[in-house]
């Protein structure tokens, strides 16, 4: 008996065509409702596409939601933690949300489509939050993910690879800015945003021009070192520009069975995405009580000294006591550092606090233990010029 | 600009105005609003064909806490019962009504075991609804916070139910667990008995006999009727209205300042700080203090705006079940009517329609599809017995309430309105035939004429279902059951709060209280 495509539980992207094609290995793992490439050839070989070339990633599972209305802007002020007003069309704005606890639900961007037309990627699915702050609004949501399909095109010959797209003008796109382009009867949206610290853009077009965007686009870098790249790439730069991810570095608070284990915005290190100065919006009481009386944790950028990764080490304070733990660990290529995301507790993680991680290693069956000492550090561990240049240099 | 009140509170119901006595008392300026052009809200005695008046909505008074009648001095200020101690006769058709009284039970058909039982179950309900009462006179207690009064309510609560007795805690977890129908089925065998008690669960409410709750609200409904209460149900002299009006007496009298015909429009803030209230005529009034008698899907969505609450909280108020289910009758008689076998001296009293617990379940039935009762169940009064202030010399009034007439009335409200009627009057006839022919004029009042006349989100008696998810520290939603709201500044003081519903005054006056101390913990 043959199960239908369609009817399968884990689903094909748009791009499976390609991306089976292309992956040596056949490492695919779930991302939401799709299956997707964990490491085309070798993980290498892709962060290295990413840091000095052209790493291309299949967004097709991110979660999207199209807000439309008339009070779309002032809804967003209410969802969103951060201060919304400067979202103009063809801008794009990081930013996290809460619930009432004032514990993150997600964190996610906002593109500002076009006048009353929003586009909001997410981490998980949040329907029925989106649906219960709608009310008041003159707003409506629908879920677009199927709809709508993204290719993340990142690294230091991106732009040089949608110029050879004819995209013209693309160089002159800042940080956290979109245009569209005509393309093959449709309308290619580009934003210059991403998730890997450097110099980046996304690309997305209705589905079903999937497999289109994609021979267009690796015809274009073909001059430019244009690789594809699994999860597993991705994850590294993630960690090295600092950047959390839900499930990993926080659980979204909707998804919190134990009470306490969600995280404030000023427990993940995203201070910045708190804007108490406008209408009321979800957590501000607890998130403004909180300011006042202090967060019960810390997150922490770490460099642990050795080479071993400090995946879901304990961390400990001088006394040897657990004050935290690592969420993500890795060997970090571009900075040669030893480096993780943590969330300690209160006080520690200050800079230069004395934190050790404890790291489990195996030799060929045998385990050793390590105490590793960490440093605190501020910002990214590795974060390019290139990553803010207009237009940016070729390279 | 200082502010020229202390208080604003939005409402001149029975609960707005013994609120704002007692912040008065406290030394607060304080400004009363009514929408409306008398003061009252649902307690109000009012025309409704000329020269007859009628309790525009609520009519039996059984709950009024006594503290409150003396704090305020209510009775010389004008509060005076035209009847105390009515007792309640469960009408029948072929004449033999039962009579029901705090602790016997008469009827010709009645066997001496059934009136027994009712005595059993009549005291066994009154220990219970004794220790419901005791959480009425405070804020219920808040769970989450180690605050020293809520432990002290909590460990209260918990010592009275320890005090019980084992047999009768286990009593009361399991019967609060299951629904008066199988309560009244496991210990009476008169049919007619087991429905004049099962309708006292279900009036006013959006219960059948056999829907869970049911148990809770008998038992709220009994309240009334212990400790110094005893005197259970009366009739105020001039109405409902007269417990009002000596309450706005008493009011002013301590320095309160009311203005009716006056609806606020907007509650101002700044941010999440009550800053005041906009009114209906567009004057800006500046309080840092607003006490809202009105309900509480009205408080916030309407005067607050959704958009003002965090999601979490907004989405708790949009789920408050409040759906009325009661309808009003007012008949205007040339006689007095004649009820078959009820004597003339008895029609005073209060008359139930409510032949079986299976006509009050069908009767409801109805409702849960949007459809209005066929044969509906009443709860009568014709209080121009007592009462004559209210009617021309020799006529007569009758005062009814009838369910199920549910809110959202499928096929809606504007063309039903006199079917219902009818059938209303139809159903008296069976119980009082010829009372048509004295019929002059009539009133039907729908849940959305309730709605709009008394402005109660979906004209609910309680201003919010009375059920356990609704109760107590969850009335009427986590996050303003102390009166305390999500926004500084703003609180409640209506039916829709601890304890609920019914002419009581404790929301208000607990309400007052939680003012007074800051609304902090
Ligand atoms: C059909 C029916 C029969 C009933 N029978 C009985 C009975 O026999 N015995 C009994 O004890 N109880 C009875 N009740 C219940 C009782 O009437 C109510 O629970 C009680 O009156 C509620 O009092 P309250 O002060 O909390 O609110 P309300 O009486 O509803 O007062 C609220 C006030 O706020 C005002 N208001 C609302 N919005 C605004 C605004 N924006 N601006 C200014 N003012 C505003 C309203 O006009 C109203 O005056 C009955 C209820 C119904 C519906």
């Amino acid at each position: 008996m043959s199960v239908r495509e369609a009817d399968k539980r884990v689903l094909r992207t748009p791009f499976y065509s390609r991306a089976s094609e292309l992956c040596q290995t056949n490492l695919w793992s779930p991302w939401k409702a799709y299956t997707t490439v964990d490491c085309y050839s070798y993980v290498e070989e892709e962060y290295f596409a990413i840091r000095n070339a052209t790493g291309v990633f299949d967004l097709t599972p991110m979660i999207k939601y199209r807000i439309s209305g008339p009070d779309g802007l002032a809804y967003l002020d209410k969802l969103m933690t951060r201060k919304m007003s400067k979202l103009t069309p063809g801008r794009v704005m990081y930013s996290a949300w809460c619930n009432d606890l004032g514990h993150v639900l997600d964190d996610g961007t906002v593109f500002h489509l076009e006048e009353n037309l929003w586009r909001l990627c997410s981490a998980e699915r949040h329907m029925d939050w989106l649906q219960a702050t709608a009310l008041g609004f003159d707003v409506e949501i629908e879920d677009e993910t199927d709809d709508v399909v993204g290719l993340a095109v990142q690294g230091p010959t991106s732009c040089q690879t949608l110029k050879a797209m004819n995209l013209s003008c693309v160089e002159n796109l800042k940080p956290f800015q979109h245009m569209s382009f005509d393309f093959e009867g449709t309308k290619l949206m580009v934003s210059r945003t991403g998730f890997t610290g450097d110099l980046g853009y996304e690309l997305w077009v209705p589905s079903e021009y999937a497999e289109k965007l994609w021979d267009t686009l690796f015809e274009a870098g073909k001059a430019f070192g244009i690789l594809p790249i699994g999860s597993h790439a991705l994850d590294i730069v993630r960690i090295e520009a600092g950047f959390i991810q839900a499930e990993v570095d926080f659980v979204p608070a909707l998804n919190v069975v134990r009470a306490g284990r969600g995280r404030s915005p000023f427990e993940l290190g995203l201070d910045w995405l708190v804007h108490f100065d406008k209408p009321v919006f979800n957590g501000r009481r607890a998130l403004l009580k909180e300011k006042e009386e202090g967060s019960r944790y810390r997150f922490v950028r770490l460099d642990i000294e050795g080479n071993k990764p400090a995946s879901d080490s304990f961390i400990y304070n001088s006394k040897k006591d657990i004050v935290g733990h690592i969420t993500s660990a890795t060997w970090s290529p571009s900075a040669k550092k030893n480096i993780a995301l943590g969330s300690v507790e209160m006080p520690w993680g200050r800079l230069g606090d004395e934190l050790y991680a404890e790291i489990y290693y195996n030799r060929e069956l045998k385990w050793n233990r390590l105490m590793a000492r960490c440093h605190v550090v501020e910002g990214a561990f590795f974060d390019p010029p290139r990553r803010r240049e207009t237009p940016p240099l070729d390279y | 600009m200082s502010n020229l009140y202390d208080t604003i509170i939005i409402g001149a119901g029975h609960n707005g105005l013994v609120c704002a006595n007692y912040l008065a008392k406290s030394g607060r300026k304080v400004l009363v609003l009514e929408a409306n052009e008398g003061v009252g809200g649902a307690a109000i005695t009012r025309e409704f064909a000329p020269e007859y008046s009628v309790s525009a909505c609520a009519h039996l008074l059984h709950l009024l806490n006594p503290k409150i009648v003396s704090d305020l001095a209510l009775n010389s200020h004008g509060l005076k019962m035209a009847a105390k101690g009515l007792t309640t006769l469960s009408l029948s058709t072929d004449g033999e009504h039962l009579t029901l009284d705090r602790d016997s039970v008469s009827g010709k058909a009645l066997l001496q075991s059934d009136k027994k039982v009712y005595r059993d179950f009549q005291n066994k309900m009154r220990r219970f609804a004794r220790i419901l009462r005791k959480t009425f006179m405070t804020r219920p207690p808040r769970l989450v916070h180690k605050n020293r009064k809520d432990l002290m309510t909590l460990a209260s609560l918990g010592l009275s139910v320890r005090l019980m007795g084992r047999d009768d805690m286990r009593e009361l977890l399991r019967i609060g667990a299951i629904n008066i129908y199988d309560v009244l089925q496991e210990d009476f065998q008169n049919e007619h008995l087991k429905a004049a008690l099962g309708f006292d669960a279900v009036l006013g409410s959006n219960l059948g006999p056999r829907s869970p709750n049911s148990v809770l609200s008998y038992l709220y409904r009994l309240s009334g009727q212990v400790g110094e209460n005893d005197s259970a149900v009366s009739q105020p002299a001039g109405g409902m209205g007269s417990v009002t009006e000596a309450l706005k007496k008493s009011a002013e009298a301590a320095g309160v300042e009311i203005r009716t015909g006056v609806a606020v429009s907007r509650i101002l803030l700044d941010v999440d700080k009550v800053v005041g209230v906009e009114t209906s005529t567009g004057e800006n009034l500046k309080s840092a203090e607003v006490v809202s008698n009105a309900d509480p899907k009205t408080t916030f969505f309407k005067l607050v705006g959704a958009r003002n609450l965090e999601t979490g909280f907004s989405r708790r108020v949009d789920n408050i079940r409040m759906q009325g289910k009661a309808a009003k009758l007012h008949l205007a008689l040339d006689a007095l009517p004649e009820f078959t076998g009820v004597s003339s001296d008895q029609l005073g009293n209060r008359m139930i329609i409510a032949p079986s617990l299976t006509y009050l379940e069908q009767a409801f039935d109805h409702s849960k599809y949007g459809e209005f009762s066929n044969a509906p169940a009443l709860e009568i009064t014709i209080p121009s017995v007592h009462d004559q202030s209210l009617v021309p010399a020799g006529k007569h009034v009758l005062s009814a309430v009838v369910q199920y007439a549910p809110y959202d009335l499928r096929t809606g409200w504007e063309s039903q309105a006199e079917v219902f009627k009818q059938i209303a009057i139809d159903k008296i006839e069976e119980y009082a035939p010829g009372i048509k022919d004295l019929i002059s004029a009539s009133e039907l009042l729908t849940p959305v004429d309730i709605e709009s006349e008394f402005k109660i989100h979906g004209g609910h008696w309680h201003h919010g279902e009375y059920t356990l998810d609704q109760f107590m520290m969850l009335r009427p939603v986590p996050g303003a059951a102390q009166y305390s709201t999500p926004l500084s500044g703003l609180f409640l003081c209506g039916a829709g709060s601890h304890p609920g519903g019914g002419v009581m005054g404790l929301a208000g006056k607990n309400a007052s209280a939680e003012i007074i101390n800051g609304g902090k913990n």
